[in-house]
């Protein structure tokens, strides 16, 4: 694998360390089963694209995607808190919901931009020729783009792992932990669950919109299937991140999380990179096979290991 | 404690060794040409464009294995993966790279501004910005568009059922090459006496549904190569057959599976076409300076079988256009 292309793996990896984040909050800090992230990552890419390609300033269509993640989140909070409705079926409601929403917010640009006089959704928003928060910083002929794009996204997911880390810390981080752990322990210490929960549902969505806000800036393109699977991206790089790097300090936690999300790049990029598995007739359409092998391998090799070192460790 | 820290150190150790090893194995040899190709998914007729483009080349001496390093990707239907295959792609400094698909060609585009890419199967260039115009792009990229001529689908819905005041449109609203065609057959019908009556159907499940709610409403189901209704066309011909709507489609497949007639694109030689363009970079020539091209080879398939079934009785001049008549 060259320098470029693992450049190029860690970068993707590290846009979806965002999602990862964001359904570490809900998954495992809330125990909330969410999946509005496969409506609210495209919601992000499209709102985002949707600014970009009307001119609006590149960063501040970054902030408006988050935004719009956060609105997701917070609505399949309020069905579950307010309306009781189950927490995987409110989640599976707005996620429907948000795919119609995409199509439409895609359709709305070249509406607005009057290349079109009928208001209809569209699958598909072009960004190749608009200006994006990376834009400004790469060659005209692209050569530096394998660069920068990693480390601007680098900074974006350093900052925002400290960022909820300090949050994870404050009083209210640590309601919304406590709501996570044990809930009617939590109501019974005078914590308000419910919009607690709402606000972890908008900042995990918030997370994983701003994921999707970057990864069209980086694709030349918002499309209506940047959705699927996010949530199944994002389970995975968590589990994997948990069980390579165990911690029980919330920083590492974090940093674990983030871990994990490139490493499931790192494994694609095997599968896809590698001459030898090619060379013996293994092909892209065995990329899923082989990337759930390499997750269970990552999942039982560490636990193999300790138990091969602690058992060595007797014997000496 | 410190046996516990040394073991997670041996495993990550472990975990970095088994990631590096099988990468330092790639290899690359300059002195024959290299072709890499990516579709968004797997599917028949992008399979098709992939075969007709190898064919193409090895037809002009470019053998894989011998003198053509020649590498294939799917991104298996994800977007994440199709942006690491681009990615891959770029980083590994093909000739030429075939993108297969509006995301896949997009996702190319946005990476490379310097190798050739050519795109095919997709429907409008310009709308996605793969190209500034029909012309001459001056840029990296080029390509076969696999738009069809709607006035003469028109024409042939006009042949089969000459009465026509509605025509339904059965389409999934995910797919930008369907929506594009619903957005140009409004326009052109606008300044006809013929309307348009879309059915959307987001799953291939959602299909019968979607063409039930037609049934009184129009006079004729119009399909295009939309995927999700391409790949569960069956479940339409029985709406279709039940109600005696006639079903016209655009992929000469769809005939042979129960539409009266398809004009329609073959795949195969929509891949031909774009490895012609291939090998004329390959030999030299800047992509910037090849404009794209619409997919040259249309064919009417006729099936009169259908035709009884869903009560049309078939004039003699449109049998005598059919390229293929089907019987059974």
């Amino acid at each position: 694998m060259s320098f470029e292309f693992f450049l190029g793996s860690l970068e993707i990896g590290l846009i979806y360390a965002l999602v990862s984040l964001g359904v570490f909050i809900s998954f495992r800090l809330l125990d909330f089963p969410d999946l509005t992230a496969d409506g609210s990552f495209p919601l992000g890419g499209a709102i985002c694209g949707l600014c970009l390609y009307t001119g609006i300033d590149p960063w501040i269509a970054t902030l408006f995607g988050t935004l719009g993640g956060c609105i997701a989140g917070m609505i399949t909070g309020w069905l579950y808190v307010k309306l009781n409705i189950l927490q995987l079926l409110s989640s599976i409601i707005v996620m429907i919901g948000l795919y119609s929403i995409n199509l439409r917010i895609l359709g709305l640009a070249p509406y607005i931009m009057e290349e079109t006089t009928r208001m209809a959704g569209s699958p598909n928003l072009s960004l190749l020729d608009a200006k994006t928060i990376f834009s400004p910083f790469i060659n005209a002929d692209y050569t530096n783009q394998y660069i920068v794009q990693p480390l601007m996204v680098l900074g974006f997911v350093l900052i925002l792992w400290w960022l909820l880390n300090c949050f994870l810390n404050t009083q209210k981080g640590l309601a919304l932990r406590a709501t996570g752990t044990n809930a009617r322990m939590a109501r019974a210490q005078g914590i308000p669950t419910g919009g607690i929960t709402i606000l972890g549902m908008a900042i995990s969505n918030g997370l994983i919109a701003l994921g999707g806000s970057l990864f069209i800036q980086t694709q030349g393109g918002a499309d209506i299937t940047i959705g699927v699977g996010t949530i199944v991206i994002g389970l995975a790089s968590i589990i994997i991140g948990e069980s390579i790097f165990p911690a029980k300090r919330m920083w590492v936690v974090l940093l674990s999380v983030i871990f994990g999300s490139i490493l499931y790049r790192l494994f694609i990029a095997i599968a896809l990179g590698n001459e030898l598995l090619q060379n013996v007739g293994i092909g892209t359409e065995d990329l899923n096979l082989i990337t759930a092998i390499l997750v269970v391998l990552a999942l039982v090799l560490p636990k193999q290991l300790k138990k091969w070192a602690h058992k060595r460790g007797r014997s000496a | 404690m410190l046996n516990i820290e040394h073991t997670r150190l041996t495993s990550a150790i472990a975990m970095i060794c088994m990631l590096i090893f099988p990468l330092t194995l790639f290899a690359s040899e300059s002195a024959v040409k290299y072709v890499a190709i990516t579709a968004i998914v797997e599917h028949p007729a992008l399979d098709n464009v992939r075969k007709g483009v190898e064919d193409e080349l090895k037809d002009n001496g470019y053998i894989a294995g011998e003198n053509l390093k020649l590498h294939y990707q799917s991104a298996q239907g994800s977007s994440a993966n199709a942006a690491q295959i681009a990615k891959q792609f770029v980083a590994s400094k093909p000739d030429v790279i075939v993108g297969i698909g509006t995301p896949s060609s997009q996702a190319l585009a946005a990476t490379s501004k310097t190798i050739p890419i050519i795109f095919t199967a997709v429907t409008d260039p310009v709308i996605a910005k793969l190209t500034p115009s029909w012309g001459a792009s001056k840029t990296n990229v080029t390509g076969v568009s696999d738009a069809l001529s709607l006035e003469t689908q028109i024409e042939i819905m006009l042949k089969i059922k000459p009465d026509i005041k509605t025509i339904g449109y059965v389409y999934s609203p995910g797919e930008i090459n369907s929506t594009i065609v619903l957005k140009q057959l409004q326009d052109m019908l606008a300044s006809k006496e013929i309307k348009i009556i879309a059915a959307p159907a987001q799953r291939t499940s959602d299909i019968p549904t979607a063409a039930k709610s037609l049934k009184g409403k129009v006079d004729i189901i119009y399909t295009t190569t939309d995927n999700n209704v391409v790949s569960a066309y069956e479940s339409l011909v029985k709406v279709a057959n039940e109600s005696k709507l006639p079903l016209i489609a655009s992929d000469p497949a769809s005939a042979q599976r129960g539409a009266i007639a398809a004009l329609g694109m073959s795949y195969y030689d929509l891949g031909r076409q774009a490895g012609k363009i291939v090998i004329r970079i390959l030999r030299g020539e800047k992509p910037g300076d090849i404009p794209p091209q619409v997919g040259n080879v249309t064919q009417l398939v006729i099936n009169t079988k259908a035709a009884q079934k869903q009560g049309v009785i078939l004039s003699d001049e449109i049998l005598n256009m059919a390229a293929e008549i089907i019987e059974k």
